[in-house]
């Protein structure tokens, strides 16, 4: 088989070293061409960082990377372009303002007399991309009107304009329907014909398993597993990927769940151009008890969390918190019920960056603080310093401005902030995302008190090893659906073949 | 482990970081001391006055615009909102509000003066209804007001200017000039009135919940809403205070003239948004001070008379205007970045 697939690109014990942090542990991996290599790991296995090394947009710390025999060196994405290196990333890099054929050729415009854009050439040449992709979309259409599955495309096209002989997927699927996957499939395998080496990063198992010819598994920034991809199938993969786990953040004391405080039923949110982004979800949560919320990227989990923050006017259905219905249709109002939010993007959503770490942490309970227009800010300093002090939060000056803290300690202002307010139910999206490993056992230490003190606590994760170490209660979401719930110590390969519900049949025979 | 103490900065870091976080004050210092020695009499007590008056009408528009930028928006509007203000004012005083049949109804200084503040207040409101349920950029929204309230105070008189707003005993409005003119323990009316306004303004950003809003919008609006700030009202206010400081502006102004014309308070939104910014405030939002404000609109009120005590040529005025602003940004850029690098070294010496 390898005959057919000579080796492309091959890095040879590739080390990349972030401050803090070892991302890539002596990588060997070889990319074969005219075949799809897939790449599949846990979130912060190494994915990325991989990709980026080849694509020229990281350099590796130590070790080489080879192609055809001799060593190079890509300082630049350019460079790597220059060697037939494209890359598509999962955010497509796109204008929509603008069309077709002036995004494949964005910043590289064919022009007369180095001045003029050669519209005409700039055409017919995204008219025969689109030909080679067996796609009618015209090169004159405004990017922002295709599909998300066609735009993916477009940014493919991109690459092949650049003559990519190599060509990296980052989870190109995440955003696409179901007949748009059979389209993306249908592109790869002419590719592959026309002797292309595509690298195929996904989280989605059966998908892999379906595309690929080779497997390469990380863990840790180590390769775990890499094969060819005759004879594997899901629990092999998800074996090479999680190992031997550790729980190390289990529940400590006998579970002792309280009456149930929070509740959603039939939760819907529709989709622009059909069906549900959340899709009659139900589900409910006890003080003191943990429930991950696990799923991959675009399964719905953010969507359901703004929902019950009262994002999305448009969302159906009901909630309840403590037994009695939540009518209150805004923020404040949810808040003052008892709902808390941890925003997935902290610096988005979570902090006011130029404030202080008081007036962040203050922000959501400022009215306690106050008698009529009157702010104590005495007593709002103190009540502060009382919160650094319980979420342990490492502070020089609480005058500081937040941004002057580390990731792990502004997500705990973040925690401190949705604390103040009394709730009942903590609603947390991604906690660990963006921390270093310290921190982020301590979010996880402060979610086990906060639990063993009678909050109820609902997180989204698409951290596998989070999800099954933390988690009272595992409830799986897929295309906006529950696919799965499951108890404490489920196994892992249960829970991820729930994560892709069309393939849970398949891991089921393999099962039995 | 958590809140230790700070750890002393470099003595010469924390000098420069103190200079430049006053540094509207510093410039306010040197232009005072530049111009006591540069033009005669410009110290003396009729001569302050004189000057804080001028200073005041900017002043006034200043801490409203101040409000806004802080939001990240802006009041493009508060200049023909002086205007529309000042015919309303003229307006009441000679005809009052005409019912039609032969029946006007007449007002006393003070209902007035409280009409003409609604209307102030009106056009704020509108300005932000359009921002916030209509979503348009308040760039725009206050463009387009700016234009339109315009053109209202100049069909209210057919362009001509509203004489002889002495105000009538009969109807009680003879005290309408007092507004203007008058003085109460020696200073006059509108610098009681803009003291007023100062700290009202200054306590709402400081020690309110409201004002704390204020800030937080400008930083983040979408954390500030899923922190459960009421962002629709937040920026209503702003536009609506914004509105009022304009309204105040155009009554002293009709009062102070006993008399108003439409074209009153043509380009003083960009002198209220040049005062805010020397003040220290940003106009990406989230950050300033009334105080600063204050003291910006009185180094720009200082410098221009200043220089025409000495005989400069206005031309030239505008110019040294020009550059002051644009230093003033120039500072503050290095003060943001200075007090960030000490802000981190803080936090890391803390140990994380």
């Amino acid at each position: 088989m390898s005959a057919d697939h000579p080796i492309g690109l091959s890095i040879r014990d590739g080390v990349k070293v972030y401050p803090g942090t070892r991302a890539l542990k002596g990588v060997d991996f070889d990319l074969r061409m005219g075949a799809v290599n897939v790449l599949v790991g846990e979130n912060g296995a190494g994915k990325s960082t991989l990709m980026k090394v080849i694509a020229g947009v990281e350099e590796l710390t130590e070790g080489r990377v080879e192609m055809a025999g001799k060593v190079v060196h890509f300082r630049s994405k350019s460079e790597a372009v220059a060697h037939g290196i494209g890359i598509v990333f999962q955010e497509l890099n796109l204008f929509p303002n603008m069309t077709v054929a002036e995004n494949i050729f964005i910043a590289r415009e064919p022009t007369r007399a180095g001045m003029d854009i050669d519209a005409a050439k700039q055409r017919e040449a995204t008219r025969a991309l689109m030909a080679r992709l067996e796609q009618p979309i015209d090169p004159d259409t405004p990017l922002g009107t295709l599909r998300i599955g066609q735009q993916q495309i477009v940014e493919i096209a991109k690459a092949l304009a650049q003559d990519a002989r190599i060509l990296i997927l980052d989870e190109p699927t995440s955003a696409l329907s179901a007949a748009e996957v059979e389209v993306l499939f249908r592109v790869i395998a002419d590719l592959k014909r026309q002797g292309v080496g595509i690298v195929y990063i996904s989280h989605r198992l059966e998908e892999l398993i379906r595309v690929g010819d080779y497997i390469t598994v990380l863990r840790d920034g180590a390769i775990t597993g890499a094969r060819s991809m005759a004879g594997v199938d899901i629990p092999w993969i998800v074996r090479a990927m999680i190992g031997d786990s550790s729980k190390e953040f289990g529940r400590t004391e006998p579970a002792n769940f309280g009456a149930e405080v929070f509740r959603a039923d039939n939760i819907c949110l529709p989709r622009l151009g059909g069906g549900y982004t959340v899709d009659h979800v139900s589900l409910s949560v006890h003080a003191g008890e943990i429930v991950g919320l696990y799923g991959l990227m675009g399964a719905g989990r953010t969507e359901f969390l703004e929902c019950v923050m009262a994002q999305h006017p448009h969302s159906t259905g009901a909630f309840h918190v403590a037994g009695k219905p939540l009518t209150e249709r805004d923020v404040p109002g949810r808040i003052a019920r008892g709902i808390a939010l941890i925003p997935e993007d902290r610096k988005r959503d979570g902090l006011v960056q130029i404030m202080s770490i008081r007036e962040n942490l203050t922000l959501s309970a400022l009215k306690s603080y106050a008698t009529g227009f009157h702010l104590n800010l005495k007593a709002e300093m103190k009540g502060a310093m009382e919160f650094v002090k319980r979420m342990t939060i490492k502070v020089a000056r609480v005058e500081n401005p937040v941004s002057s803290l580390s990731g792990g300690n502004q997500q705990k202002v973040v925690i401190g902030k949705a604390l103040m307010t009394n709730p009942k139910i903590l609603l947390m999206d991604e906690p660990s995302r963006g921390i270093d490993i310290g921190a982020k056992a301590e979010v996880f230490r402060t979610m086990r008190r906060l639990a063993a003190d009678g909050l109820g606590i609902l997180f989204v994760t698409s951290d596998l090893d989070e999800v099954l170490a933390l988690s009272d209660r595992i409830i799986v979401m897929a295309n906006g659906r529950i696919t799965g719930e499951f108890p404490a110590g489920t196994d892992a390969a249960a829970v991820i073949s729930a994560t892709a519900p069309n393939a849970t049949k398949a891991v089921k025979e393999l099962a039995a | 482990m958590t809140a230790i103490p700070a750890p002393a900065t470099p003595g010469s870091t924390a000098l420069l970081l103190l200079l430049l976080r006053a540094r509207t004050f510093v410039a306010l210092i040197l232009v005072l001391a530049f111009f006591a020695f540069a033009a005669p009499n410009f110290l003396s007590a009729a001569n302050a006055v004189i000057v804080s008056k001028h200073v005041a009408l900017n002043a006034f528009l200043a801490i409203g615009m101040t409000f806004v930028i802080i939001t990240g928006g802006i009041d493009l509007s508060v200049g023909s909102i002086v205007g529309l203000c000042a015919m309303v004012a003229g307006w009441l005083v000679l005809n009052g509000i005409d019912l039609g049949l032969g029946w006007s109804i007449q007002f006393n200084t003070l209902e007035i003066a409280l009409l003409v503040m609604l209307v102030g207040v009106g056009v704020g409101l509108i300005n932000g209804l359009l921002i916030t349920w209509l979503n348009v950029a308040p760039f725009i929204a206050t463009l387009g007001t700016l234009y339109v309230a315009r053109g209202a105070a100049l069909l209210s008189s057919d362009g001509r200017t509203f004489p002889n707003l002495g105000g009538n005993a009969e109807y009680g409005s003879a005290s309408f000039p007092w507004i203007g003119s008058g003085t109460i323990l020696g200073l006059p009316v509108m610098i009681w009135m803009l003291v007023l306004v100062g700290l009202l303004a200054s306590y709402i950003s400081r020690r309110t919940p409201l004002g704390r809003y204020i800030y937080a919008v400008g930083g983040n609006e979408r954390g500030a809403a899923l922190s459960g700030v009421k962002v629709t009202r937040v920026k209503m206010f702003v536009y609506m205070f914004s509105g009022l400081c304009a309204a105040l502006v155009g009554l002293i102004i009709a009062s102070q003239l006993q008399a108003s014309h439409p074209a009153t308070g043509e380009t003083f939104e960009l002198n209220a948004i040049a005062a805010a910014v020397l003040g220290g405030t940003s106009m990406s939002g989230g950050r300033g001070r009334i105080g600063g404000t204050i003291v910006g609109a009185f180094v720009i009120g200082i410098l221009s008379d200043g220089l025409i005590m000495m005989g400069v040529s206005s031309f030239w005025q505008t110019v040294i205007k020009g550059l002051v602003i644009i230093a003033a940004v120039v500072i503050d850029q290095a003060q943001s970045k200075l007090q960030a690098r000490v802000a981190l070294q803080q936090e890391a010496a803390a140990g994380r």
